[in-house]
């Protein structure tokens, strides 16, 4: 039971992971009307767990090499510091990432724990961070154009172009959920894959480890986010900064789901290094900064108009202040739970 | 089942529109047919054009349930069925018109009759321009620009021959007041055709920005 109790701030960065970051995927579509909220919930719930439990090691791993939380309490103390983070910035209006606050937490157990930081972790994670977003904008500008010139070229009718949206939206939504659940499911669970609690067990012959049960209890966790609370979000991404029509709601979705991919798939990193090219470090990367890089790669072609550069400037100080606040919220709270709640949070 | 049904309006629009651009010929042919006092042939045209203006309607309202009942093209909906409800004014305006002459059997000397065959030649060119501008906004919104500039110009056309034919009228000393009042009624509805596909243009240029992606 307290097993449980240590992985709820994991589940509740799960849900709340499901809650806002879903509607990056299938908000325009929602709110448009051209999916409907059922459907879309149902895609990106089985895309998300499948994304999770086939995906989700690559970046778990990058995070470990960060920092091995051994202690559950510990796990659970970082987590939750990067909640109480994501929750606090979002109460005070700035853009906040999942992905840089459990960086900076993990960041503030090394330090708590004496343990040393991996700077070239950290850095290799910093730099994904400024590069997602850029890369982001390179492939909507790229998927902008080409569809442009396709648009006029299939001169497609109305009605039928309203059809391909509608299943295109499906389709990239569901590789998107399936990335978004690969990418992030280490934002959720990685600090607990070192201490997981579960034991192995197996299922119609396969065999769920440890990791698997945490992936798929985290890929639960996004899903009742998901059902339970994204719904008004995407109704507020669809009224929101920037309206899209569906066809560029596509190529925004299109360009994150391909950058979430490239930074959580193994199999592509592998591919790379076969080839001896430069591999993607697979890490846990923000999928609403992704979604402004694309919009923002759109603005750009369409010659710069609308663009919001104070948003900007406030997403890259976001990239400091967020792990750094993290990272000291950890340490303090781990120091409360060590020394009022006698909890061994490292060892 | 989603493209059945997408086919299925893509047909009914084509066939919608095509039943806007005869309408707007059959009203030539009625016209040339009232001038050349060739009643048998004049009535046959204004039967036919009950039809296209039933089967238009019709068309129209079917189109309007389907979108509505499907949600479908959720981001434009509202800009099609103005777009449809304009057009289908258009077809409206062109029977009303050719069914005056029906009604009323204005007195059209013969040193007119060319003037108003001009008049109808250049508002049903203003009415073709806008179909073919029509057809262009629902497959290639970038073709529109090809069109709206014709619709413009023959409404501009039409506007200065129908000023002319009606100072004309006016001016002539074989008219009795009455007539004169009664042949500008006519000069001002025909000039009227070109007046709503005008209407029908300029939704056409702005909803053709919001189209482009």
């Amino acid at each position: 039971m307290l097993l449980l109790f240590f992985l709820s701030s994991g589940l509740f960065l799960g849900w709340s992971l499901g809650a806002n970051d879903a509607s990056n995927i299938f908000g325009t579509a929602v709110a448009t009307k051209m999916i409907r909220f059922k459907t879309a919930a149902i895609v990106a719930s089985i895309f998300v767990i499948l994304g999770a439990c086939i995906s989700g090691s690559g970046t778990t791993h990058t995070l470990g090499k960060l920092g091995a939380v051994n202690m559950i309490a510990g796990a659970f103390m970082v987590a939750l510091s990067a909640a109480v983070t994501v929750f606090w910035m979002t109460k005070l209006g700035l853009p906040v990432s999942t992905s840089q606050a459990i960086v900076g937490a993990i960041v503030g157990w090394n330090m708590f724990a004496g343990k040393e930081t991996d700077f070239n972790a950290l850095l290799r994670i910093a730099s994904t961070w400024v590069a997602s977003p850029i890369l982001a904008a390179v492939f909507s500008i790229l998927f902008y154009l080409i569809l442009k010139k396709l648009m006029h070229i299939w001169k497609l009718h109305l009605f039928r172009l309203d059809a391909y949206t509608r299943v295109g939206l499906v389709l990239v939504g569901a590789f998107g959920a399936y990335s978004l659940g690969a990418n992030n499911i280490a934002n959720v669970m990685g600090v607990f894959v070192p201490v997981t609690p579960f034991t192995p067990f197996s299922i119609f012959g396969y065999e769920l480890s440890g990791t698997d049960q945490l992936f798929l209890l985290g890929g639960i966790a996004i899903s009742v986010g998901i059902f339970t609370y994204s719904k008004r979000v995407m109704q507020t991404v669809g009224d929101g900064v920037v309206k899209l029509n569906p066809q560029t709601a596509l190529i925004v979705v299109l360009s994150q789901s391909i950058v979430l991919f490239l930074f959580a798939s193994k199999s592509l990193e592998t591919w790379l290094l076969a080839h001896h090219l430069p591999s993607i470090p697979l890490v846990p990367v923000s999928s609403s900064q992704l979604v402004i890089g694309a919009v923002l790669g759109i603005g750009i072609v369409n010659g710069g108009k609308g663009i919001k550069y104070g948003l900007l400037l406030k997403i890259a100080s976001g990239w400091i202040t967020t792990p750094v606040l993290a990272a000291l919220i950890s340490f303090i709270s781990l120091f409360f739970l060590q020394n009022v709640f006698n909890q061994s949070v490292y060892y | 089942m989603i493209f059945k049904k997408t086919k299925k309006l893509e047909m009914q629009t084509d066939q919608f529109l095509d039943k806007v651009s005869e309408a707007g010929l059959t009203f030539l042919v009625g016209v040339k047919a009232y001038l050349n006092d060739d009643k048998e042939e004049f009535e046959h045209q204004i039967e036919k054009m009950r039809i296209l203006e039933n089967d238009a309607d019709f068309l129209r309202k079917k189109i309007e349930i389907q979108l509505y009942t499907d949600t479908l093209i959720p981001e434009s909906r509202g800009d099609v069925l103005a777009l449809l409800e304009t057009t289908d004014d258009v077809v409206d305006i062109i029977k009303y018109t050719l069914v005056e002459f029906s009604v009323q059997v204005p007195n059209i000397p013969k040193e007119f009759h060319e003037q108003f065959l001009k008049l109808s030649d250049h508002v049903i060119q203003a009415v073709e321009e806008m179909v073919s501008a029509m057809r262009s906004f629902l497959r290639d919104p970038l073709g529109v620009r090809n069109y709206l500039h014709k619709v413009y110009h023959h409404e501009k056309e039409a506007d200065h021959l129908a000023e002319k034919l009606k100072r004309g009228i006016f001016a002539s000393e074989s008219l009795d007041l009455s007539e004169k009042i009664h042949l500008r009624y006519f000069a001002l509805h025909v000039d009227m055709i070109a007046d709503y596909s005008e209407n029908v243009a300029d939704r056409l240029s702005i909803y053709t920005i919001k189209r482009s992606i």
